[in-house]
C-alpha cells in the first residue's frame, strides 16, 4: 500500500555535519506517527527536508507516492502536506477568523480575486467556522491572536495548517509551550481527526507520546535509531539508555 | 599600464575609505539588527570636526583626525542611548523612519551653522604633492589614505578576534539569545560596539575629505554607495564588507575614469542585478 | 507598523459615513476656495502618491525609499508625449505615465523584490538614483537639470480647457483621484488584501501556506508603481512643467513623511498627511526654509517615538477614551 509519506536515503549535511543520514521513513496512510529523539537529533531538520524548507543532498521524499523531492515548499502544499511549527507562526494583529481564512482562500485560490470583499465571500469564511468549532476555538474566532493565550494560539497554528485540508500533517511540538495542565487540549482535539489525514508529530513529552501515537520513530543524530509501536519503544534498551534515561521536558 | 596602475591606485584608496566608513554600519547591523540609515552622519561629523578644527583653531592634522573620531565616538553613544536603542527588535519601517528624521536634523543643523557650500581644508605640506616610492610618483595623500586604512583595518580584525570584547560581539551576532542567557550583557556591547563603529565613521569621513565633498547634503548623497558597499559585503561581515569595498572603490573609479559618460550608471546598475539575484551578498551571508 | 489593526472576514458595514467626508471636503473647497486651487490641486495629486505609497509600505509592508521615482517617470513620461512626440490628450498621456511607470515598477521589482531589509531598501535607493542620473544627462529629452518646459495639454474630453484659475485641472486631479480611492478601497478589502497583510506580518508562513509571495508582492508594487505614475503625469498636465525633482530622493523622503503623519495602514491617512503637510510647507517653508527641514525632521522623530499611528491613529485614541467616558 501506498504510505501517504515516505522518505528513501534521506541524506543532507551542513558542511561536516551530517544532520539526516540516510532515512527511510514510512508515514501510513491515516497513521499517528511520533518522532522523538534527543535535542540535536535533527528532528525538525527533517521536518525542514519534507516539507522543502531544506534540499537533500541524496535520497527521495514521496508524497502520496509521488516524488516531491524537488518540488518546491509551494507545490507540496498544493499537493496536499501541512505543518505547524515549533514556535507559533501566527498572524497576530489579524482575528483568529483571518488566520484561518487566510490559508483556506490560499487553497481554494481566492487570495487572488480582488473585487469582493473579502467578508462576502462566504464560502470561506463557512469552511473557517466549521473548522474552529471542530477545534473549539470558534468561540473567539474574533478576537486578535496577540490578546489570546498561548494555548489558544497553538491551536490556531494548527487551525491555520488544517484550512489547507492536508492530507498529511506534519506537527512540529504541538504541546511545546502549553502549559502541561493545558496541553492535553491540544491532543484531544487531535484525537478527534479523521483517519484521511496522516499526522506525523515532534514531541518531547513523553506522556503525550504514549498517549496519542500508534507508532513511534526515534531519532538520534540525524539517523533512525529504533521504530516500532509504542510497547515496543517502551520496551527497548537502546532507547531506554539513550533517550528517555534522559530527563524528558 | 600606467593607467591602470593609476586606476587601482585610486580605486584601492576609496575603497579603504569607504570601508573605514562602513564598517561600523555593518557591524551594527550584524549585531543590532537595526537598519541604521543614519551613519553617514557621523561621517560627516568627522569631516567638519577635521576642517573646523583645522581650519578656525589650527589644529595640527593628526590631533584633527583623533578629534574626529573623538567627536563622532561620542555623537554615536549620546544618539544610541538617547534614541537607537529604543527601537532595536522594533519594526523596520520604524527604524528607518527614525533614521532619516535624524539625517533631516543633522543635514538643516549643518547648514545652519556651517552654510550650504562644501567644506574645503589644506592639508599639512607633508602630504600634498606626491612621494617617490618603487620608482614612480604616487599622490601622497592617498598614500596615506591606504596605509593609514590598512592600520586601522588590521588593529580592528586584531581586536574582533583577540580581545574579549570581539568575542562577547560575535557571540552576539552569532546568536543574540544564547549571548544573552550566559551573561554577556548585550546593552553594554551595543553601546559600547555602536559607538566604535560611528568613531570609525567620523574618521574615515575625515581621512576622506578630499574624496567625499564635506557639505550638509553628505547623509543622502553618499547613502547608496554606503548601503551598497554593507549589502554586497553581507551585513555583519568584516571581511565581505572589506573585499565589497575595495570592489566598489575600483569600480567606481574605473568607470569614472574610462566611461565618464556613464559614471556611476554602470556600477550601479551591475550591483542592482547581482544583489538582486544573490541577496545575500557577495559571500552569501544570509539575514 | 503597529497602529490600526485590520479586519477582512468578519462581518461589517459595507460603508461607513465617515467616508464621505473627503469627498465633501473636496468639492466644497471647488466652490468655497477658489483662489487655492493650485494648492489644492496638488495637495490631491500628492494624496493619490501616497495611497500607492501605502499600499506598498503600509499594506505589502515594504519599506521603499525610492517610490518618488516612479511619480518623476511619470511626470516626465507625460511630459516627453507631449513635448517630443506631439501627444496632446491628458488621458492618453495618463495611460502612457502608467504604464512607463508601471513597466519600472515591474522591471524594477523584479529585482528589488528579492531582497530583504537593508538590500531591499538600498536597492530600492539605487534605482532611483539610477533613473534620476539618467533624466539628468538625457538633456535632449529631458532638459536635464533645467526640467521639461512647452508642455501641452489639449482641452479634456476635447470639452474642458486646462484654465489658469485652475479649475478643470482640480476636479480632473479629484476624478482621478476617486477612481483611483475606489480601486485601492476594493482591493485592500478584497482576500487579496488580506493575503497582502499576511505577507507583511508573516512572510514565512505565508509561504509555509503556499502563496507565491514573490508573484503577488511583484503585482501590488507594478500597481502602486502605476499609480505613481498618475500622480505624476497629473502634476506634469496642471504645471505644464517637469522638473529633476520629481525623481529626487527628497520627493521620497518627504512623501513617506507624509504618510506617518497621516497614518500608515489605513489609506485614509494618505488622505490627512499631505493636506496637513503641504497646507504647512506651504506657509512655513517660505518663510523659514532652514527651520521648516529641522522641523520635518524632529517632527519625524517626535511622531515615531510617540504617536506612530500618525494622526488618524491619535484620533482613534481620542475616540476610544471618548467612548469610554
Amino acid at each position: 500500500m501506498t504510505a501517504a509519506l515516505e522518505t528513501i536515503g534521506l541524506y543532507r549535511t551542513f558542511g561536516a555535519l551530517v544532520v539526516a543520514d540516510h532515512i527511510d521513513f514510512r508515514l501510513e496512510k491515516g497513521a499517528r506517527h511520533a518522532l522523538i529523539g534527543p535535542n540535536g537529533a535533527g528532528k525538525t531538520t527533517f521536518i525542514n527536508l519534507l516539507t522543502g524548507r531544506l534540499r537533500p543532498s541524496a535520497g527521495q521524499v514521496l508524497l502520496n507516492g509521488a516524488d516531491v523531492t524537488f518540488h518546491r515548499p509551494a507545490a507540496r502544499v498544493k499537493a496536499g502536506m501541512g505543518r505547524t511549527f515549533q514556535i507559533n507562526a501566527l498572524f497576530y494583529d489579524l482575528t483568529v477568523l483571518d488566520n484561518v481564512c487566510l490559508s483556506i482562500s490560499e487553497r481554494t485560490g481566492a487570495s487572488r480575486l480582488m473585487l469582493k470583499a473579502a467578508y462576502r465571500h462566504g464560502e470561506i469564511v463557512d469552511e473557517a467556522m466549521t473548522l474552529l468549532h471542530s477545534l473549539h476555538i470558534h468561540d473567539v474566532c474574533d478576537r486578535y491572536v496577540s490578546d489570546l493565550p498561548y494555548g489558544k494560539q497553538r491551536l490556531v497554528e494548527i487551525a491555520i495548517a488544517l484550512g489547507l485540508r492536508p492530507s498529511v500533517l506534519l506537527l512540529d511540538e504541538p504541546a511545546a509551550g502549553v502549559p502541561s495542565h493545558e496541553s492535553h487540549v491540544i491532543f484531544d482535539v487531535l484525537e478527534e481527526f479523521p483517519r484521511d489525514i496522516s499526522i506525523l508529530f515532534i514531541e518531547h513529552d513523553m506522556d503525550l507520546v504514549f498517549r496519542f501515537a500508534e507508532r513511534i520513530t526515534v531519532l538520534a543524530s540525524g539517523a533512525t535509531l529504533v521504530e516500532g509501536t509504542p510497547d515496543e519503544i517502551r520496551e527497548n534498551r537502546i532507547v531506554r539508555d539513550v533517550y528517555l534515561g534522559e530527563s524528558h521536558g | 599600464m600606467l593607467e591602470v596602475i593609476n586606476v587601482v591606485f585610486h580605486g584601492a584608496a576609496f575603497g579603504m575609505v569607504l570601508y573605514v566608513i562602513t564598517v561600523g554600519l555593518s557591524i551594527t547591523m550584524g549585531l543590532m539588527r537595526f537598519a541604521n540609515l543614519a551613519h553617514g552622519i557621523f561621517a560627516m561629523v568627522g569631516g567638519y570636526a577635521l576642517i573646523v578644527s583645522m581650519g578656525r583653531y589650527g589644529v595640527p592634522y593628526p590631533a584633527a583626525l583623533g578629534l574626529a573620531f573623538v567627536a563622532s565616538c561620542l555623537m554615536g553613544y549620546v544618539l544610541e542611548r538617547l534614541l537607537y536603542s529604543r527601537f532595536y527588535g522594533d519594526s523596520e519601517l520604524a527604524q528607518v523612519l527614525i533614521s532619516i528624521g535624524l539625517i533631516f536634523v543633522a543635514i538643516a543643523l549643518v547648514r545652519m551653522v556651517f552654510g550650504p557650500q562644501s567644506q574645503r581644508v589644506d592639508l599639512p605640506s607633508y602630504l600634498q604633492g606626491q612621494w617617490h616610492i618603487f620608482g614612480l610618483d604616487w599622490i601622497a595623500y592617498r598614500v596615506f589614505i591606504i596605509v593609514v586604512g590598512a592600520l586601522l583595518i588590521l588593529a580592528l580584525w586584531c581586536g574582533i578576534e583577540r580581545t574579549r570584547w570581539g568575542a562577547k560581539v560575535r557571540a552576539a551576532v552569532d546568536n543574540r539569545a544564547m549571548a544573552q542567557s550566559i551573561g554577556i550583557d548585550t546593552s553594554r556591547i551595543f553601546s559600547l560596539t555602536f559607538m566604535l563603529g560611528s568613531g570609525l565613521a567620523g574618521l574615515g569621513g575625515a581621512l576622506g575629505v578630499e574624496l567625499l565633498a564635506v557639505q550638509p547634503g553628505y547623509p543622502f548623497e553618499f547613502l547608496v554607495i554606503f548601503l551598497m558597499v554593507v549589502a554586497l559585503g553581507g551585513i555583519g561581515s568584516l571581511r565581505g564588507t572589506f573585499f565589497a569595498a575595495l570592489l566598489i572603490g575600483l569600480a567606481d573609479t574605473a568607470c569614472k575614469y574610462w566611461i565618464p559618460e556613464l559614471g556611476s550608471f554602470l556600477l550601479y546598475g551591475l550591483v542592482i542585478v547581482f544583489l538582486g539575484l544573490r541577496p545575500g551578498g557577495l559571500f552569501g551571508v544570509q539575514t | 507598523m503597529d497602529g490600526q489593526r485590520l479586519k477582512f472576514y468578519l462581518p461589517r458595514v459595507p460603508f461607513e459615513i465617515t467616508e464621505l467626508i473627503p469627498w465633501v471636503l473636496g468639492i466644497a473647497v471647488f466652490f468655497l476656495l477658489p483662489e487655492y486651487l493650485a494648492l489644492a490641486a496638488r495637495i490631491l495629486i500628492f494624496i493619490i502618491l501616497v495611497l500607492s505609497l501605502d499600499l506598498i509600505v503600509g499594506y505589502a509592508g515594504v519599506v521603499s525609499l525610492g517610490h518618488g521615482v516612479f511619480f518623476g517617470v511619470g511626470a516626465y513620461a507625460a511630459g516627453i508625449a507631449s513635448v517630443s512626440l506631439a501627444i496632446h490628450d491628458p488621458l492618453m498621456q495618463l495611460l502612457i505615465a502608467a504604464a512607463c511607470a508601471g513597466l519600472l515598477g515591474l522591471l524594477s521589482g523584479a529585482v528589488v523584490l528579492r531582497g530583504r531589509g537593508l538590500t531591499l531598501i538600498m536597492l530600492t535607493l539605487a534605482v532611483a538614483s539610477l533613473v534620476h542620473e539618467a533624466a539628468n544627462r538625457a538633456t535632449q529629452l529631458t532638459g536635464g537639470a533645467d526640467g521639461l518646459t512647452g508642455v501641452v495639454i489639449d482641452p479634456l474630453l476635447g470639452l474642458f480647457r486646462f484654465d489658469m484659475f485652475g479649475k478643470t485641472a482640480y476636479v480632473y486631479s479629484l476624478v482621478v483621484l476617486f477612481i483611483v480611492w475606489l480601486l485601492l478601497r476594493t482591493l485592500c478589502r478584497s482576500p487579496f488584501g488580506a493575503s497582502l497583510i499576511g505577507i507583511h506580518q508573516n512572510t514565512m508562513r505565508m509561504q509555509a501556506i503556499g502563496t507565491p509571495v514573490l508573484r503577488q508582492l511583484l503585482f501590488t508594487y507594478t500597481l502602486a508603481a502605476a499609480i505613481a505614475g498618475i500622480a505624476g503625469a497629473l502634476l506634469t498636465q496642471t504645471s505644464s512643467f517637469v522638473g529633476l525633482n520629481t525623481l529626487g530622493f527628497e520627493l521620497s523622503g518627504e512623501i513617506l513623511v507624509m504618510l506617518i503623519l497621516g497614518g500608515v495602514g489605513r489609506l485614509y491617512g494618505a488622505f490627512v498627511g499631505p493636506v496637513v503637510f503641504l497646507v504647512a510647507q506651504d506657509y512655513l517653508a517660505k518663510q523659514f526654509p532652514e527651520n521648516w527641514y529641522l522641523g520635518i525632521g524632529v517632527l519625524l522623530i517626535v511622531v515615531i517615538l510617540y504617536a506612530r499611528g500618525g494622526i488618524l491613529g491619535l484620533l482613534d485614541l481620542l475616540v476610544k477614551k471618548g467612548v469610554k467616558a
